[in-house]
């Protein structure tokens, strides 16, 4: 079978300007996106002393830190997720498609649980050490501070990394690695020579996501005791009602996520990766003997990963329920996460597709500076977007205000990037010919864009949306002051029991968090394994 | 045969959106309208109830925790027929939310976990003072002087003490000694908490900043673990991490409801009168900006009642503010503790507190 990849360098062909009608709603969807930066803008401006609170050795040394973390998380899930990915996709390893699903699991805890469980086990007198006694060892590695928060967040964002890069090796075609294999080079040589290079796109917009939550995340550095700038800029809310201090902070965070997105954008190049229509797939690599150090590696994963924190969640239930604590039913909790985090995918898929199709297509100042501040709001603490929200919500549009599109809205601008990675790895992989043709046999633009364009991104699209949809399970500020009164979700059940020490309260919603994630992610996985081997 | 990803998709979230619209369905019925659609309809029929609706409903922004409160708030209503939408939230948070909203804040009540978040929005003119029957129900330490705020229920800065390492034979008389490095590695404390930044503004009118910065600085020189919050730091204690914690009481209580007897940290009261014995106040303000006064000083004034005060004693072992109500016997009686000679509203500049705080290294 003759087989073509064609790797386009540099504009492939002149391109016609974007439609007005797709860049006024790209641009309409970046405004929205831009509204919390707008409101940091405000308040930082009544910050009499904002060049000097930017420019403070604390302020510096906060940033460095948080650099070095984001860093050293990103360093750490491309660790765990480039041999996984191989390995549960182009080799023979046995039960793949079980290590799959189970390796893309850790996604589903919420940070903050992940971080509680991790101190319960691993921390100074936690279970670990419970069981390690006896053997004589008396201290553990300190898991507080950098080490601690690194640990939690390499282990539950690390999917983020895995996800599309098994996307992309699934959908790659596989005839030139086996041509590398087949004049001589080892199997990993192969992967590193041929594949990799093809997987920068999805490995940098995994990678952009994994960077852009270290920077947003309080849960894990709070608990685990990291001094990172959302934790500092949570600290100025609560301890001081500063406003206009923690804005400054948190404009600092945004110029900081600015600069790793153009990053990114610079790893991408100008290539475009388009396969040809027909792909082969390849024979499995044979592991032989290295199957059991494959089989370690990933149970080890999902072991400290997903197995570790689930136990404690058990622990924790099977405590209270000992000392006789009763457990009121949730349903409703469940239903209305569900209910917000699915309005929230919908809401973000539909965001990204005008702005993927813009990226891609018709690239240009115009096209990467509206992608680009549409990743502002994913790199903010929540609570300075539920503050944005708050501010221009009540003030602007009351009636609007505290109610369900609002919160929808708020899970769009925090969380829009996610379903745009995906939209854009789905669409870089396919051939604008297949456009081309279409409209050359008489199709008109927004025809060819229904039926040809927007079945194409789906797949992208919809992991996309999937990724929406179990990180809104888990938000907590936006959703504590944004949703309508009374609409308490599983998120909001867990943290009014943790912080209140009612862990065997916070068990009950944690672990049905858990599992209602679980489902749509084992789904997705396992019906992408499927695909893949058609 | 290939799937069709578009379908699957599709089945999937129908299923999950029909699951949630069921769920919400079973509960107890106010939440159902929301789920219909978000639709233009849907938003305005919310926002009317929760706004402009009947004068017998009032909105509650609560920054104490739901299990802790909805009990009483249930009470509440069943006594007075008043209906009561609570947001619940952090404290600090629910503060700031309020500072955004202005004029245009949906709540009638803000009841929060700390003086500091209520002094806050008074200062910015969003509070409205409460009739003096209200006031007059709560000694003078515990309500704002202005009249903006009073106090719901009292809590005991205390140091936990883990019961496997120490007795309290061990511990000092002051708080002011754990600057002693004999304490090195083996305090917690939550120095972002809002009771912890409270007690040490109450040491700096007490004692004077120097006094105040000097202590900030041998606790910081003796180690400390740093803890997100109360709770942690308690935690902490019990799992040995470190033998004392400085905290307010009542999380102890949590922990001996859910593990038992054995849970190996117990509450240590400094001596009469010092200053690690201060004690903090959980309150209540109504919004300037209420469009239902009437009802939300009903509210205030049923937590202040005998029922409401009784309903903090027994349940969230809190101390209660009002005369006639019995504190929970295994607590030790405000009388006996004789906390330090302060007025809550005193301690206002938390401000200076910080700046204390920083540069003593201990926050960021």
């Amino acid at each position: 079978m003759a087989i073509s990849v064609r790797v386009f360098g540099g504009a492939a062909s002149p391109r016609a300007p974007a439609p007005p009608l797709l860049s006024l709603i790209a641009a309409l969807v970046a405004a929205g996106m831009l509204l919390p930066v707008a409101y940091l803008a405000i308040r930082a401006s009544e910050n009499g002393a904002l060049l000097e609170t930017l420019t403070a050795d604390s302020t510096l040394q906060t940033l460095l830190r948080t650099c070095l973390l984001a860093g050293a998380v990103a360093a750490g899930t491309v660790a765990i997720a480039l041999p996984a990915a191989w390995l549960t996709t182009a080799t023979d390893l046995p039960l793949r498609r079980l290590w799959a699903v189970l390796l893309c699991l850790p996604l589903v805890f919420p940070s903050y649980v992940g971080a509680f469980a991790m101190v319960a086990a691993l921390g100074p007198r936690g279970m670990l050490q419970d069981v390690l006694s006896p053997l004589g060892v008396d201290t553990l590695p300190q898991i507080y501070g950098f080490r601690g928060a690194w640990l939690v967040l390499t282990l539950f964002t690390f999917p983020y990394v895995l996800i599309p890069v098994r996307a992309t090796i699934a959908g790659l075609d596989r005839s030139m690695e086996e041509a590398a294999r087949s004049l001589g080079a080892s199997p990993v040589a192969a992967f590193a020579r041929v594949t990799l290079p093809q997987l920068r796109p999805a490995l940098a917009a995994g990678l952009l996501l994994v960077v852009l939550y270290v920077l947003s995340d309080f849960g894990a550095v709070s608990i685990l005791r990291f001094d990172s700038l959302t934790r500092v800029i949570f600290i100025q809310y609560k301890s001081a009602f500063d406003r206009s201090e923690a804005a400054s902070l948190a404009l600092l965070l945004v110029a900081v996520a600015m600069l790793v997105v153009w990053l990114e954008a610079g790893t991408r190049g100008r290539a475009q990766y388009h396969t040809a229509a027909v792909r082969k797939r390849a024979a499995p690599v044979r592991l032989g003997g290295w199957k059991w150090p494959a089989l370690a590696f990933c149970f080890a994963i999902v072991a400290i990963s997903l197995i570790l924190p689930m136990s404690v969640l058990v622990y924790w239930l099977v405590r209270g329920l000992d000392s006789g604590q009763s457990f009121a039913f949730i349903w409703g909790a469940a239903g209305r996460s569900i209910q917000a985090s699915g309005f929230g995918a919908l809401a973000c898929m539909a965001a990204a597709l005008p702005v993927a199709v813009l990226s891609v297509r018709y690239p240009g100042l115009i096209s990467s500076v509206v992608e680009r501040v549409s990743y502002s709001g994913y790199a903010l603490p929540g609570i300075s977007i539920a503050l944005a929200l708050v501010f221009f919500g009540a003030n602007y549009a009351p009636a609007l205000y505290q109610t369900l599109p609002l919160l929808i809205f708020a899970y769009a601008v925090r969380f829009m990037p996610q379903a745009l990675g995906g939209a854009r790895a789905s669409l870089l992989q396919t051939n604008p010919k297949t456009e081309e043709a279409a409209r050359s046999l008489g199709g008109n633009r927004i025809r060819v864009f229904g039926r040809i364009t927007v079945p194409q991104m789906l797949p992208g699209l919809t992991g996309g949306g999937l990724l929406v949809f179990l990180t809104a399970m888990k938000e907590l500020p936006a959703t504590l002051l944004l949703a309508p009164i009374g609409f308490d979700t599983l998120a909001t059940q867990i943290w009014s029991s943790t912080t209140e020490a009612m862990f065997a309260r916070a068990a009950v919603p944690a672990i049905l968090l858990v599992l209602i994630s679980a489902i749509p992610t084992t789904i997705m996985v396992w019906r992408d394994n499927v695909r893949s081997s058609i | 045969m290939p799937i069709r990803p578009l379908a699957l998709l599709a089945t999937i979230l129908s299923a999950l959106l029909l699951v949630a619209v069921a769920a919400c369905g079973d509960d107890d019925g106010e939440e159902t309208t929301p789920t219909a659609a978000p639709t233009g309809t849907t938003t305005e029929s919310t926002t009317a109830a929760a706004t402009d609706g009947p004068s017998d409903s009032i909105t509650v922004y609560s920054g104490r925790s739901e299990t802790l409160v909805q009990p009483v708030i249930d009470q509440f209503e069943e006594a007075t027929g008043i209906e009561v939408n609570v947001r619940y939230g952090d404290t600090a948070e629910m503060a700031a939310t309020i500072l955004e909203e202005g004029g245009n804040s949906p709540a009638d009540v803000f009841f929060a976990q700390d003086g500091g978040a209520l002094g806050a929005l008074a200062s910015e003119g969003l509070l409205t003072p409460l009739p003096d029957d209200i006031l007059n129900l709560v000694d003078t330490p515990y309500r704002s002087h202005d009249g903006f705020w009073v106090g719901i229920s009292g809590r005991a800065r205390v140091v936990a003490y883990n019961t496997e390492e120490l007795t309290e034979a061990d511990l000092p008389g002051s708080i002011l000694d754990f600057t002693d490095p004999q304490w090195d590695g083996r305090i917690g404390w939550a120095p972002t908490n809002g009771s912890l930044q409270a007690f040490v503004t109450a040491l700096r009118i007490l004692d004077g900043d120097d006094a105040a910065r000097a202590w900030l600085e041998g606790i910081q020189a003796n180690n400390p673990s740093v803890y997100e919050g109360n709770t942690q730091v308690v935690e902490g204690v019990a799992n040995g991490e470190v033998d004392v914690g400085f905290v307010n009481h009542y999380y102890l209580y949590r922990f001996l409801e859910e593990q038992g007897e054995s849970f190996p940290a117990r509450n240590y009261y400094t001596e009469a009168g010092d200053p690690g014995s201060l004690i903090n106040i959980a309150g209540a303000s109504i919004l300037e900006s209420s469009g239902n006064k009437a009802a939300a000083e009903e509210f205030i004034r049923y937590m202040l009642s005998t029922e409401g005060q009784q309903y903090f004693a027994d349940e969230t072992f809190e101390y209660p503010l009002i005369d006639g109500v019995e504190t929970h016997p295994d607590l030790v009686p405000l009388a006996q503790i004789q906390p330090p000679d302060i007025d809550l509203s005193d301690l206002e500049d938390l401000e200076g507190t910080l700046d204390l705080m920083r540069e003593a290294g201990v926050l960021p």
